[in-house]
């Protein structure tokens, strides 16, 4: 499902949306109506951690790692989700949101490995959070039942992304959903059944969106796996698919002299960042 | 039933139960989503599990990918998703069934029968967050599963029992349960006083004691007149938020249209409560009078009531009893020709603590997971079905009766001030007699404790309003039972709950129970909740065992920690309270061991 909101983009009926003042961090900010907290926070620059979030997708407000104190509100709020209202007074710079957000980070460094989870190093020296002292996450071989991509559970943070790109949020195929309950919740196939024997069709958005890598191409996999995984070494080609007549927009992700990972931005107005079998995977002919 | 069922393979027969279960809800070809859960639930009494043939077949009936279906049903523990014996004993083991011996079953059924999940011929047996028995405790529920699938609820009298209980053919005399006992003077019960007297599912005998005159003034005086008075007395929630009542109706009330939905949150599960159970097995018809004059104060014409799963009674009285009110137009599309309409379905819950959280509750009977939605919208405004929508506890509904059938002068002259009408209080534990007491708000604890028959010198502690409530010491007990009494000492009466903890009681074994609990029944959806509930059962169990993982001054800075990550940014109120009672158990007992009291702790 699309959210309603603008996106940024200089859309014609964006300016004719009634626009809402509120106030974050003492400063008056003009949203328009429809935004979220975290819209208003980005349009001060305050910088706003965020993991589950993704522009593409609906917000879950699962991980909280984007909690702000609202007044009037007796626990914090996810601002990723809590749509900005008129005269709001909102807090993102108190000691309880900082308390809360090290705690998010130290929850979930001490039980899912995050090394390879964007920004999420860098959060925790910023909110001084040592996740060590809550435990250490335990290791777990990557689940490899195709030729396309793994799934690495030990990475996996629950964050519902790829179940919302699976799911109606983009691809409506509905291979994978969360599973269990509590400790035991794990996002799986019906009865745990490998990937080709379910409903999937390898159009890989789940990888697209997973913000921890426990879902990775498989050459990505092969290449942590060799420590040879290096994000310096690698360039960013943008160009358009050749499979068909939608014109999607790829970017090529190229280490040494082969693709690694294909993604599409999300705020393409053709992909939205999500792509199908071919425009994701089907690269084996590039030499 | 069906034909040819003895030569049906056992996918055939499945495909049936289901075909059999839908058939009530197709609308055309289609079947609507909240049909889910009342289909799972017949597979999982018809097979004791759900397989991967139900699960493929019910996908192609109701149009729901199989994974879908899958993420579902796996969410509730009385769903088995893998091969299951047909007979299932559910043993309670927690923290008032612990207290009169659950612990010595557990222990006689893991070495006379089998370990703990596996099957002993058709039978197994497992242990089971609180069953809403507590005055009967110690209980266990036998599910048996089969084309007339049965649910046994049991007094397990002793170890010996247990094992009788586990061993007892389907058509044994195994099942015990005494009646409900209600032991105070029957002129000072308001929501009780019918409970014992009646006949559950006779009609006349309701309205022979009194039912059925809040209705008719209802009728006679009107939607405003109702709000009004419950406004006046002053009725807060009974389900632990203390919200008031009249406020929610009203909100209801102003919203536009028809569609908008009564309902009645009867997925009683916190630990040490049994009143709604109570209520609804004893005078199923004040919860269906109740919801009718609540369907016509908020202009709802469809009330649900969502019954945990382990309280197969209450189900089945209430069932009976709707279809006596169906039978006498008390139900209908004209009710008792006021031109009401109004009609109501019980659904039953799978085993889910969380689905008494009320938008984890709307969630489960659109037949979703039960996971919390994040509020606004509230469910008045967007609830079932994105409607307008009442929730209310079972307790709430028969209150909010007895403001209606008596006025609500008469409702706010009991009680206190603030803390109007009368409170259910489940009493168990170590008392000599457990059950749910009638008192006007603003009596003591102590008060409470001496009807029950507690030792007063020997009281170690009283966990007040569940496992989400708090612990308060021996010399605590004079606290008057009110909401504002209780929020002074930062405590709750919570879901009435009042659990004794006597002195030869371990606080660290009863914590170690409570921590286990919450790990168990988060949902999972939010990080401070799914992984707070784990480390704070960690932490729980290395002050058991007196390893701390570096310093006690460490342990407790952690504790603090979750604590407060867990109130201030989980999604729900199970997040924002799973540390209340263990916080507040460290706070009053001495528990740390470089800090314990030379006589208590551990």
């Amino acid at each position: 499902m699309r959210t309603e909101k603008p996106k940024g983009r200089d859309g014609g009926l964006v300016q004719i949306e009634r626009m809402i003042e509120l106030e974050v961090d003492g400063r008056a900010v003009r949203v328009p109506e429809g935004s979220t907290i975290l819209d208003a926070c980005k349009k001060l620059g305050v910088d706003t951690p965020t993991l589950c979030f993704a522009e593409n997708l609906t917000p879950v407000n699962a991980c909280r790692v984007c909690v702000v104190e609202l007044e009037g509100s007796r626990t914090l709020v996810a601002s990723c989700s809590r749509k900005a209202e008129p005269k709001m007074v909102v807090r993102t710079d108190t000691e309880r949101v900082r308390s809360s957000r090290k705690m998010v980070l130290e929850l979930l460094g001490s039980s899912v490995n995050m090394s390879a989870a964007g920004e999420f190093e860098n959060w925790c020296s910023q909110y001084h959070a040592e996740p060590e002292r809550l435990g250490t996450p335990s290791h777990a071989p990557a689940v490899i039942d195709n030729d396309l991509f793994v799934r690495d559970y030990s990475r996996c943070m629950l964050c519902y992304k790829c179940v919302e790109a699976c799911g109606d949020d983009a691809q409506h195929t509905f291979a994978i959903v969360m599973t269990g309950r509590g400790g035991e919740a794990k996002i799986a196939t019906e009865f745990d059944v490998s990937l080709p024997e379910s409903a999937c069709v390898f159009c890989g958005n789940c990888v697209g969106v997973c913000p921890t890598a426990a879902l990775q191409f498989r050459r990505e996999h092969t290449l942590r796996e060799a420590g040879e995984w290096d994000l310096a070494k690698q360039t960013v080609t943008k160009t358009v698919c050749p499979y068909c007549g939608v014109g999607c927009v790829l970017e090529l992700h190229v280490q040494g002299d082969e693709i690694v990972r294909v993604t599409s931005p999300s705020d393409s107005s053709v992909t939205d960042g999500h792509l199908c079998v071919k425009g994701r995977f089907g690269w084996g002919y590039v030499r | 039933m069906d034909v040819g069922r003895d030569t049906q393979s056992p996918e055939d027969r499945v495909r049936s139960v289901i075909d059999h279960a839908l058939a009530p809800f197709a609308e055309g070809a289609q079947i609507p989503r909240h049909a889910l859960l009342p289909v799972l639930r017949a597979i999982q009494s018809s097979q004791g599990w759900i397989s991967k043939t139900a699960v493929a077949h019910l996908s192609q009936r109701m149009g729901i990918a199989q994974a879908e279906l899958y993420g579902v049903a796996s969410f509730y523990h009385l769903f088995s998703m893998e091969p299951s014996p047909r007979r299932v004993l559910h043993v309670c083991d927690d923290v008032s069934c612990r207290l009169r011996g659950s612990r010595a079953i557990v222990e006689r059924l893991s070495l006379a029968c089998a370990p703990e999940g596996e099957a002993r011929e058709d039978s197994a047996w497992r242990r089971s967050p609180c069953l809403g028995q507590c005055e009967r405790a110690p209980a266990a529920l036998q599910l048996i599963a089969g084309d007339v699938p049965k649910e046994r609820t049991f007094t397990v009298r002793s170890p010996e029992h247990a094992e009788e209980i586990f061993r007892s053919p389907d058509e044994g005399s195994a099942a015990e349960l005494s009646d409900i006992v209600v032991r105070q003077p029957r002129e000072s019960l308001r929501l009780l006083r019918r409970v014992g007297v009646v006949s559950p599912t006779s009609l006349d005998d309701y309205r022979a004691h009194g039912g059925y005159q809040g209705l008719r003034r209802a009728h006679a005086r009107g939607p405003a007149w109702v709000l009004r008075e419950l406004g006046e007395a002053k009725l807060l929630g009974r389900g632990g938020a203390g919200f008031p009542a009249g406020t929610k109706w009203s909100a209801v009330a102003s919203c536009p249209g028809r569609e908008k939905y009564i309902v009645c949150n009867a997925d009683e599960s916190e630990p040490g409560t049994f009143k709604d159970r109570v209520l609804m097995e004893g005078d199923p018809f004040a919860v269906i009078e109740a919801m009718t004059i609540a369907g016509f104060t908020v202009g709802a014409e469809k009330g649900f009531i969502y019954v945990r799963g382990e309280y197969p009674l209450a189900a089945t009285r209430l069932e009976a009893a709707i279809g006596e009110a169906r039978a006498h137009r008390k139900l209908g599309s004209n009710v008792d020709g006021s031109g009401q309409r109004f009609d109501i379905e019980v659904r039953r819950g799978a085993g889910a603590y969380i689905c008494g959280e009320e938008t984890a509750l709307l969630e489960s009977l659109e037949g979703r997971r039960g996971e919390p939605r994040s509020k606004p919208p509230f469910p008045v405004h967007e609830g079932l079905f994105a409607k307008p929508t009442l929730v209310n506890n079972v307790e709430t509904l028969c209150a909010a009766l007895d403001v209606v059938a008596r006025g609500a002068a008469d409702f706010a002259s009991i009680g206190t001030k603030d803390s109007t009408g009368t409170r259910l209080f489940c009493v168990s534990g170590n008392v000599a007699n457990p059950g749910v007491y009638e008192l006007a708000m603003g009596y003591s604890l102590r008060e409470l404790l001496a009807l029950a028959g507690a030792e007063f010198s020997r009281i170690r502690a009283v966990l007040l309003g569940g496992a989400a409530g708090t612990f308060l010491r021996g010399d605590e007990i004079d606290l008057p039972l009110t909401f504002e009494d209780t929020r002074r000492v930062r405590a709750t009466l919570g879901s009435g709950s009042v659990v004794v903890i006597d002195d030869k009681t371990s606080m660290m074994d009863v914590l170690r129970g409570l921590a286990w609990f919450f790990r168990h029944e988060s949902c999972g959806q939010c990080v401070p909740c799914r992984v707070g509930t784990i480390r704070v059962d960690e932490l729980v169990q290395r002050v058991r065992a007196k390893v701390p993982l570096g310093s006690w001054e460490d342990e407790r800075g952690r504790l603090t920690d979750l604590g407060r990550v867990m109130r201030d940014a989980s999604i729900c109120g199970l997040g924002h309270t799973a540390t209340s009672a263990i916080e507040s158990a460290f706070e009053r007992f001495g528990l740390w061991p470089d800090r314990a009291e030379k006589k208590g702790g551990a």
